[in-house]
């Protein structure tokens, strides 16, 4: 049993039981599922500035703060204690295209080569886990949610905004993977 | 509030639409607390468990992993599509269920859900969200589970995507919606 739990989950059993979350947190508490608001709350409680949107009764809003540093030890606990010896297999194409910018280790979710505290320093390193990071932050917020407010809450609730959400996310995102990053990751 | 008490359908959908704090919120679709109940601060350690069990599903199924979101938007795998559309699927149901049986939350209240009203803001930003996501190869709740797995500097990532927010929220009047 264990043995198979440490092997990496097929879509079938992760992605419904990912979907289950929108009950679950509904019945526990009357709670839409959702991440990208807890980034608004920590702007709420740590450096709201007097900015009319981080001016709002945050101490409602806790449980998304909770709900996120489970997030962080559930990363801990499945890398702790559930991960298997096996090392990404991804397709050979793509591996193909990663050894020509130098990206060769695949052992981990996070590529080793390309994030890291060393290349925080370099353009590429910079571009990557900065600059992305901001647009992560920026534009959740714009948008009014991210994967799981939007493409999982949202369109399970049946919601037309969160459909034009979800398709400008792949949009975006299959512009600067095709485009962009093949001349980013040269650098 | 006594949770034997029954709290009416009609009372809790006015409070969700005439509630001037949800209006302040309104724009920012979900990801909010829909529940007119108050309880102790010790209550939302049940959440803490629900995001420890999302944060293993994210890890386990590899939605945090960088390749499988390049996979994604280089069409050169399903995994993602799998993930994400039978989560979508399951939620659809389980979101009818509720509807159709009139499910209500564990202390009693009445589930409602609100309709989210557009805005350019929903295309702008999920351009910008989709450039990032492609970049940084994460969502909001991967990068937290990466912290987890012990990539550290994903910190940076996650200050960045903070700050970000931050930015959305002083430039928020001058942008188009």
């Amino acid at each position: 049993m264990l043995e198979w739990l440490k092997q990496p989950w097929p879509w079938y059993i992760a992605g419904p039981l990912i979907g289950l979350m929108v009950p679950l947190l509904l019945i526990i508490g009357n709670k839409s599922f959702g991440v990208s608001s807890s980034l608004r709350h920590i702007c709420a409680v740590c450096i709201p500035a007097n900015i009319p949107f981080f001016r709002y009764n945050w101490r409602n809003e806790i449980w998304n703060l909770f709900f996120v540093a489970g997030i962080i030890a559930g990363g801990l606990i499945a890398a702790s204690w559930l991960s298997g010896p096996a090392s990404v297999v991804i397709h050979s194409k793509l591996a193909e295209e990663l050894a020509g910018y130098g990206v060769t280790n695949i052992r981990d979710q996070v590529p080793e080569d390309l994030f890291n505290w060393q290349s925080l320093l370099t353009i590429k390193g910079f571009i990557l886990i900065v600059i992305g990071g901001f647009l992560v932050g920026f534009g959740t917020r714009y948008a009014g949610g991210c994967t799981s407010g939007h493409a999982i809450m949202g369109l399970s609730t049946l919601q037309w905004p969160s459909l034009v959400a979800t398709i400008s996310f792949m949009a975006g995102g299959f512009i600067v993977a095709n485009l962009l990053l093949p001349v980013i990751l040269k650098l | 509030m006594s949770t034997k008490e029954t709290i009416p359908v009609k009372k809790h959908r006015e409070f969700l639409t005439e509630n001037a704090d949800f209006e302040v919120r309104s724009l920012d679709a979900v990801c909010i607390n829909e529940s007119e109940l108050r309880h102790p601060w010790w209550y939302n350690f049940k959440y803490a468990i629900a995001g420890i069990v999302f944060g293993i599903l994210l890890t386990k199924s590899e939605v945090i992993s960088w390749f499988r979101i390049q996979e994604m938007f280089r069409l050169q795998s399903f995994h993602m599509y799998g993930v994400i559309g039978s989560a979508i699927v399951t939620g659809m149901i389980s979101v009818w269920l509720i509807k159709k049986y009139r499910i209500r939350s564990i202390y009693n209240e009445p589930i409602v859900f609100v309709n989210k009203k557009m805005n350019k803001g929903n295309i702008y930003g999920g351009l910008l969200f989709g450039f990032g996501w492609a970049l940084t190869g994460a969502c909001p709740g991967p990068l937290f589970a990466q912290i987890g797995t012990g990539a550290t500097v994903i910190i940076i990532s996650l200050l960045s995507a903070i700050a970000g927010t931050w930015v959305y929220g002083y430039f928020r009047e001058k942008l188009p919606h």
